[in-house]
């Protein structure tokens, strides 16, 4: 087998050295009635052709969104990815090293997160961020368990408009802690008011920005209404190419700010992994999950950079740790930063410009169509259109005809009957024309 | 109160470090430093070319941002050349040897990296319709299939993204299980040797945390389980082969004891690697196990992550296993969103989507790579390294277990005492030999740990030149070569860092030098 | 009113109805260098036994319990700033909490210094 060094002789000489007659010496700890005397119920070994030939077809049964008229966001969007970026990822001494728990050999790595960090603190408008969570969801409900720490109350209320995967991962976290997470229902004309259920018991409110169907809300209001009760205002996006071109959580009030990174530098991978952005006021960060990178020195006075304040983390703290957290996303946050590098300042900026102009574009030719309407007043690059029929029918319909022409709403909100036309459709800069128009004529088709 | 498990975490004043040459780069020939990316960027530079945004009338509601953001402007070849270089201070896998105790740091095969970025599976969306990722579904469905049958359990859930994660799934299928029956159990047995992520995976379950101790052989004490064990204990996660590197021989016993009371066994699956093909934890009495695919499946541990976990459940807990899944349905595959309907006992959502596809994918290749015959192959090579290791050493540290180990070797700091040489100056000394050190001071329950985990992946000369560079540190320790040992390493591109410094005035950010070019928020947010 | 021990190693000083509590000299040998003290909020009510702060260095975090119960009327701020002064003066402008107590009798219980040092060399 390729990858194990060993030769037969090579085995039987050291089992010698060790002082054992058999490989079967070794496992004699095992009960002797549990011991496997065949092997598992599997095919035998493979060879790299034979393997990739097998993933191949799994491909094959595939429609990839990047070969056909793709409009799926809702949590997950199509960008184009430098080809630097995930170069740079499969380095070897990236992809395959190690937690840096040794910063000796590790600063790489840490550097990068430090940069990283910078990065997302940057973009959210906050003071600092931490090395990364699995997902937007994750960091959505460590959010959520983070202010509940910080303000020492129970209670948090979660915006209807909030992603339902981020609501229903938020109140499974929850559900056997001592904090209580409550759901509004989504709001799809007008704006969610909260001061109805806002208390001084509340420890936070989640709003997520743009919203599910995509609306852009100014929350500076809802911040301080926040901190008039002493609760914490927690800003969820979806979509952080948006904050290219968009007033920054920070600068709204926001307490917390939760992301899903995933734009940036993250292929879409059906789901993961991706990257989630955990960003906060200094003040906070002691009451922070998951692995921080610091600044400091080493022993020549060299700018050097480590993991610190690791007394939060579980590795020390067991049972009394801020969050059972103990991997990141580390290559994705390593890709991220990559991606961001590239694109800058200015980069960012445009890209983020190039959506919104292809999404207002592409609002207004479908807005045009009979009987579609475009429900947002507001939004960036993903808009809710309400269809003269159910959208999940309506987009098994377009797929047959090869287009991807969104997410129905009723996917993650189901049992909602005055939401089952509503479609998701979002638009990046890697929608070209001849898709756009794609998606017009076959939505007129089958209308 | 009192961790004694503390260490030095401030290198001593700057000594002679032997260094004749200083450069007016600072660097070192192929020892090449780069500063921040903030550093380097100049406003108007840019590494992406796209086209020209369309001029439209802006919808965003009035909230078009009005400063800068602070983002440094850089071309592409800055940025790769930054990256490049930054990668070159990394040891790694493909560089050199990870003796990791507890982490599993094997050979990281690129066909995995290949299949995993085909046109078809790497760039899917999570919410196609399911007729277009028929195959992404039936790949989840034979990775499901393969750790099933590797683990001899029933069911599984594929969603949690990383170990801890996947914890957090097992004892959450155990405590709603509980709350089905009517039961509020209050407390979990969690051996003293746990990984940290067990009690605070039980915490975060609202379960207290009952730690048991160990016995003089290194398991955990049955007489004090069995004192423990009541009606309101909901479980025992226990890992199997334990963190000394052990195989829990009474483990049926303890499983048998905890279904007794009606709790349920969750087994740590971070040490699979020691009995891959060589026993099912199904037939252990184990009810939930997660599986670290960046450990035993080789995914790449990418620097931190990202890893994946699905959780193979027993029986009794399997209608408690979170959503999303993946089923067989009239139609083929079909991916089951909600809990509603037969999935009305699901204990909720764990993550936004599916679950870690790209790595589902690199493990299911390596999972085919290997084989029936493979897997069982490298739990035997695994276990055989950690002895061979083990008998190498064995006379020259101190194991505080006797006999043999499964897949890793565990060692205390004894056989340092009245060196004044610590676990930590020789760890740091084994990097200057071109090794990333072994895991320390983990588990502790005993004194100045090194826990020794070589892998399957390594040859015999490794293993050799491993052992001989232990050897050789052990005598110059004893004969008193403090200062070369408190000074490592001495060759790295950083000496030891300032760890105190950094805690106590934590600086987690980058921010622009007094008066120069960042945008006003980044200034006002620096400054608050 | 002379000082006496616990055998966590915190230390408490009684003057008047006033007990001021720290860690000790061998406490703040074995943790090293600390980094950060996580004090009670001044109002609240303790009660014997209970977790009072937490310190922590690079690598470890240890809890600090009361040995007295009471109301927190005052925390040493100047930790935050300078939390050496745990390793520096542990059993002076190191303090942690003083807390008015209820009842004097708990400290009865509690070595005196040289007890302590027996305690501590017993512990070697």
């Amino acid at each position: 087998m390729r990858y194990m060094p060993h030769t037969a002789d090579e085995r039987r000489e050291m089992l010698e050295k060790i002082g054992v007659g058999s490989v079967g010496d070794l496992f004699a700890d095992i009960p002797k009635e549990t011991r496997l005397d065949a092997l598992l119920d599997l095919p035998r070994h493979a060879s790299e052709m034979e393997v990739e030939k097998n993933f191949r077809k799994f491909a094959g049964k595939n429609l990839s969104p990047y070969s056909t008229p793709s409009f799926l966001g809702a949590g997950a969007y199509q960008h184009h990815v430098p080809s630097v970026a995930d170069h740079i990822i499969q380095r070897s001494e990236f992809l395959t090293a190690y937690t840096p728990y040794q910063p000796e050999i590790s600063q790489g790595t840490l550097q990068a997160l430090f940069e990283f960090q910078t990065q997302v603190a940057l973009i959210t408008g906050m003071e600092v961020a931490n090395a990364s969570m699995y997902d937007g969801a994750t960091a959505c409900a460590e959010a959520v368990l983070m202010a509940c720490r910080v303000t020492r109350r129970k209670k948090a209320i979660l915006s209807g408009n909030l992603h339902p995967h981020y609501r229903g991962t938020t109140h499974t976290t929850l559900q056997f802690t001592e904090f209580e997470a409550k759901s509004l229902s989504p709001v799809i004309e007008g704006d969610e008011d909260f001061s109805e259920v806002l208390s001084e018991e509340t420890a936070c409110v989640v709003v997520q920005n743009p919203d599910f169907f995509g609306r852009v809300r100014d929350l500076t209001d809802l911040a301080g209404k926040c901190h008039e009760v002493g609760a914490l205002l927690v800003v969820v996006v979806n979509e952080v190419v948006s904050l290219g071109m968009m007033t920054s959580p920070g600068e709204m009030g926001a307490d917390i700010v939760a992301c899903e990174g995933q734009s940036i530098g993250v292929p879409l991978s059906f789901g993961g992994p991706y990257v989630g952005l955990l960003a906060t006021r200094q003040k906070f960060v002691r009451q922070m999950p998951g692995r921080l990178c610091g600044e400091t020195i080493d022993q020549d006075g060299k700018r050097g950079f480590v993991l610190t304040l690791s007394t939060r983390e579980q590795h020390i703290r067991r049972e009394k740790a801020t969050s059972n957290i103990c991997t990141n996303a580390g290559l994705c946050s390593l890709a991220f930063t990559i991606h961001m590098s590239l694109l800058g300042e200015t980069g960012l900026t445009k890209l983020s410009h190039l959506n919104h102009g292809e999404a207002v574009t592409a609002a207004e030719a479908l807005a045009a169509i009979d009987g579609v309407e475009v429900v947002n007043d507001s939004f960036f690059n993903e808009f809710t259109v309400r269809l003269p029929m159910d959208a999940a029918d309506a987009v098994e319909k377009l797929a047959a005809k090869g287009v991807l022409g969104g997410v129905p709403v009723s996917r993650l909100i189901p049992n909602h009957p005055k939401l089952s036309n509503l479609l998701l459709v979002a638009v990046t800069e890697t929608c070209a024309e001849s898709d756009l128009a794609a998606l017009v004529s076959a939505l007129k088709e089958i209308l | 109160m009192l961790n004694n498990q503390g260490r030095p975490t401030q290198p001593a004043a700057s000594h002679d470090t032997g260094e004749i040459f200083e450069t007016f780069t600072g660097n070192k020939a192929l020892d090449l430093e780069t500063p921040l990316i903030f550093e380097q960027g100049v406003p108007g530079r840019v590494g992406v070319d796209m086209a020209e945004p369309k001029k439209v009338k802006n919808r965003l509601g009035g909230l078009e941002r009005k400063g800068a953001i602070g983002l440094p402007d850089l071309s592409e070849p800055q940025v790769l050349r930054h990256f490049v270089r930054l990668s070159r201070q990394n040891y790694a896998i493909d560089s050199g040897f990870y003796p990791l105790g507890s982490c599993t740091m094997k050979h990281n095969p690129r066909i995995n990296e290949k299949v995993a970025r085909l046109a078809g599976l790497g760039d899917l969306h999570p919410l196609q319709p399911a007729s277009t990722v028929q195959g992404a579904l039936e790949l989840i469905d034979s990775l499901a299939h393969w750790l099933k049958t590797i683990t001899g359990m029933p069911a599984i859930a594929m969603s949690p993204a990383a170990g801890a994660h996947g914890e957090l799934c097992g004892v959450m299928a155990i405590r709603a299980a509980h709350e089905a029956k009517g039961e509020a159990r209050q407390r979990i047995l969690v051996p003293e040797s746990a990984h940290g992520t067990n009690p605070a995976t039980a915490a975060l379950c609202g379960y207290k945390v009952d730690a048991v101790p160990a016995r003089a052989d290194g398991r955990m004490d049955l007489d004090a389980f069995a004192e423990k064990l009541g009606p309101d204990v909901a479980g025992v996660m226990l890992t199997n082969p334990n963190t000394c590197g052990l195989f829990e021989n009474d483990i049926r016993k303890i499983a048998d004891m905890v279904h007794e009371i009606g709790g349920y066994f969750y087994c740590d699956g971070a040490n699979l690697n020691a009995i891959l093909g060589q026993v099912r934890p199904g037939d252990l009495g184990v009810d939930a196990m997660h599986i670290n695919l960046h450990k035993t499946f080789s995914t790449p541990h990418g620097g931190g992550g990202p890893g994946a976990g699905p959780v193979v459940l027993s029986e009794a807990l399997a209608p408690f296993a979170p959503v999303p899944y993946v089923r067989h349905g009239e139609n083929g595959f079909e991916l089951i969103e909600h809990a509603e309907g037969e999935a009305e006992k699901s204990f909720g959502r764990m993550k936004t989507f599916h679950g870690q596809m790209g790595m589902f994918i690199r493990a299911l290749a390596y999972m085919q790579s290997h084989g029936s015959d493979g897997l069982c192959q490298i739990a035997e090579d695994a276990v055989l390294n950690a002895n061979y290791i083990r008998v190498g050493l064995n006379d020259m540290l101190h194991s505080p277990f006797d006999g043999i180990c499964m897949h890793e070797a565990l060692f205390d700091d004894s056989s340092l005492k009245g060196t004044e040489v610590t676990t930590l100056d020789l760890a740091k000394a084994m990097i200057d030999e071109g090794f990333h050190p072994m895991t320390m001071y983990f588990p502790l329950v005993v004194h100045g740990a090194m826990l020794i985990e070589p892998t399957e992946s390594e040859s015999r000369q490794t293993l050799d030149q491993f052992i001989g560079a232990m050897r050789h540190l052990l005598t110059r320790a004893k004969e008193g070569d403090v200062a070369y040992f408190q000074g490592a390493p001495h060759f790295a591109p950083r000496r030891r860092l300032d760890e105190t410094g950094a805690a106590r005035k934590p600086v987690l950010r980058w921010t622009p030098p007094e008066g120069e070019g960042a945008s006003d928020e980044a200034k006002l947010s620096a400054a608050s | 009113m002379s000082i006496k021990f616990t055998e966590d190693h915190e230390w408490v000083l009684l003057e008047g109805d006033i007990a001021t509590i720290g860690v000790s000299d061998y406490a703040q040998e074995q943790l090293g260098d600390v980094v950060f003290v996580e004090v009670p909020e001044v109002g609240s009510d303790v009660s014997k036994g209970d977790e009072l702060s937490v310190v922590e260095s690079v690598k470890a975090a240890s809890e600090v319990y009361t040995p007295v119960s009471g109301t927190v009327i005052g925390v040493n701020g100047d930790l935050e700033e300078t939390p050496t002064l745990v390793n520096e003066e542990p059993q002076g402008g190191g303090w942690f909490v003083k807390i008015r107590i209820a009842d004097a009798s708990e400290l009865d219980e509690l070595m005196d210094e040289a007890a302590y040092k027996d305690y501590v060399e017993g512990l070697a």
